[in-house]
């Protein structure tokens, strides 16, 4: 009646109600639930694909060569990654060198120091945010310009690993911060209660609990800094290099870097070359993956 | 050091005995360096920011900045060069708009399932595979992109003249998949957040799970799932390795997938493997594009921060 007076027909209460009770087909939710598990299985056959693809195209070159030998642009037979892989290393070593540190130490600060309403603090936060979603290339421009030719350390490992660093720094931070989030508040005021200081607090009881995650979110962060590609792009990892590094100081070269150079040549030997090196690449990184899994697994605690 | 803590206590009569009795340096000192370690993240976006104008600003001293936003021709190491940035910008937004319109359906449905549909056992398979698609290296989406996305599609391409051996449509296809994690986790955890009473009062009414699913959830979560397509944009504008492998080096002002064109990070990574003075209206490109990359991509990301903020502000 009431709907009279507000200009609404019998005809619309009517639609109203088919509206909310649905046409009450079952074949419309059917076909929505299939689609719904479509649009993953679309990401499982995706994946699939991808990797049966590498390693069929890996396959004729895939032994002991691209471990032991370096690269060579004119016989492709006798080319090799060791130079690539060994260049992996180094510059993930020195990665991890300076990001951890830093990272968890800003991590510490934000979960137990900062007060959150503050505008500092949240500026803080948000600059985070925004890092961990600025494109990578841009790190390299950075690089390029302040750390390489600004400061004059050239194209070096030193220059890629502080590049590198900063790029996952975001990500370290926010995988810490849920690591130390998850330590029970109760934990802190027990260790308070008995005369502990702050620190001694964080540091006798918060860190050690807090330590099995904070490995697992870094083990995943730098195994994103070994896929990375486009910022060494600018920092001279594209030359030809056919030595191991020697120290922080020496030119490099990647395995990501590696591929996307026989990946760019024209012949079809260096796509199995490619593809070899793929391979060798998700092997480091799955290795990675599973022992930040076997990480959280072991050491992860039910409070 | 006790002595000055008894004469302190002794100062300032029974409460003092609660009161610490020495300066805590180690306290003190632990403070200033965990301060110290958050300014680097700040440094770094200063950094970002210095290493990005002062070489720009050169760049806009000989190049004007409405030459350079409305031209149409962009060869800047030609003789002579020109530095009109649209071929850039089209072709960046023609491969973010075919990866877009990869991964927002399919994110979307991917979240939908396992926050509204999947039985735990189902979520345990589902969630890894995710996890791994979004840790694959980018070079290895181009070289799938180019090596098997482009030829199958060359073989199945009905009639006409199929995709170029460099084209938008497969590095921008690859690129949606490899977004699918990000818009599928970050919308599952907006509709995670929506209040079960929600639902129980959609069902009460007599909706079905897809009613509930599309008209109750969906809606509710809408901020958060709008941060996660911003989030996604972001990736797709800012993401290299997958153009400069499978979408060619060639800026190409065009609206057909089927060709080649260079995005504006193909063109800084090109423009970087160039290894340019320093100085040279070449190397200052560089940080022309870069700006404009960082502008954009600025944006979406501050967007999407504030929306995740709004529901976590709604629901938490």
């Amino acid at each position: 009646m009431d709907n009279h007076a507000l200009g609404k027909g019998p005809d619309a209460d009517i639609l109203e109600a088919r509206r909310l009770k649905g046409d009450g087909s079952p074949w419309r939710e059917r076909f929505f639930q299939l689609s719904l598990w479509a649009s993953l299985a679309v990401g499982v056959v995706f994946l699939g694909s991808l990797l049966t693809y590498v390693v069929v195209e890996a396959w004729p070159r895939l032994d002991l060569r691209i471990v032991t030998n370096f690269p060579d642009i004119i016989d492709p037979s006798q080319a090799g990654a060791q130079s690539a892989i060994m260049g992996t290393i180094w510059v993930i070593a020195f990665t991890a060198l300076y990001c951890l540190p830093v990272g968890f130490l800003t991590a510490i600060y934000l979960e137990e120091y900062a007060e959150p309403d503050r505008w500092w603090n949240r500026a803080v936060e948000i600059n985070i945010q925004n890092l961990a979603a600025v494109p990578s290339i841009v790190y390299g421009i950075l690089g390029l310009g302040i750390i390489s030719r600004g400061l004059g350390f050239g194209q070096t490992v030193l220059t890629a690993s502080l590049t590198l660093s900063l790029l996952v720094l975001p990500t370290v931070i926010i995988a810490a911060r849920e690591a130390i989030r998850a330590v029970p508040q109760s934990i802190r005021e027990a260790s308070l209660a008995l005369g502990a200081t702050q620190w001694q607090t964080i540091w006798r009881q918060v860190l050690p609990a807090a330590v099995p995650g904070m490995a697992t979110g870094s083990i995943l962060a730098l195994s994103r800094a070994i896929g990375e590609a486009a910022p060494l792009l600018l920092l001279g990892g594209l030359t030809f290099i056919t030595f191991n590094p020697t120290g922080p100081d020496s030119p490099f070269t990647v395995l990501p870097i590696q591929i996307f150079n026989w990946i760019s040549q024209s012949r079809a030997e260096f796509v199995s070359l490619a593809a070899a090196a793929i391979v060798i690449l998700l092997v480091i990184l799955l290795a990675m993956n599973s022992l930040a899994i076997w990480l959280r697994n072991r050491y992860s605690h039910r409070w | 050091m006790t002595s000055t803590g008894i004469g302190r206590r002794a100062a300032s009569g029974t409460t003092g005995f609660l009161k610490r009795s020495q300066p805590r340096y180690v306290e003190k000192a632990v403070r200033v360096l965990l301060i110290a370690a958050s300014l680097v993240s700040v440094l770094t976006t200063v950094g970002i920011v210095i290493a990005l104008i002062p070489p720009a600003a050169e760049f806009f001293g000989k190049v004007s900045f409405g030459d350079f936003i409305t031209g149409t021709d962009w060869s800047p190491l030609f003789k002579p060069p020109h530095f009109g940035v649209l071929p850039l910008v089209t072709g960046t937004l023609m491969v973010t708009l075919i990866a877009l319109l990869v991964a927002v359906p399919l994110g979307l449905g991917a979240a939908v399932y396992l926050s509204e549909y999947a039985r735990p056992g189902v979520r345990t398979f589902f969630k890894p595979i995710l996890e791994v698609l979004a840790g694959i290296p980018t070079v290895v989406y181009g070289f799938f992109a180019l090596q098997a996305i482009t030829p199958l599609l060359q073989d199945i391409w009905p009639g006409g003249e199929g995709p170029q051996v460099f084209n938008a449509l497969s590095a921008g296809f690859v690129m949606g998949i490899m977004i699918i994690p990000t818009i599928a986790s970050l919308s599952e955890d907006a509709m995670n957040a929506v209040p079960n009473d929600l639902r129980d009062g959609g069902f009460a009414l007599g909706s079905s799970r897809m009613q509930v699913a599309t008209r109750v959830v969906f809606p509710a979560a809408l901020s958060g799932i709008a941060a996660a397509i911003m989030l996604g944009v972001s990736r797709a504008i800012g993401e290299t390795m997958i153009v400069a492998v499978a979408a060619g080096g060639r800026p190409n002002l065009s609206f057909n997938p089927l060709e080649g064109m260079q995005t504006m990070t193909a063109f800084i990574a090109a423009a970087g493997i160039g290894d340019l003075p320093t100085g040279s209206i070449g190397y200052q490109t560089i940080f022309a594009v870069g700006a404009l990359l960082f502008v954009m991509t600025l944006v979406m990301n501050l967007v999407s921060i504030r929306l995740v903020r709004k529901y976590r502000q709604v629901y938490e």
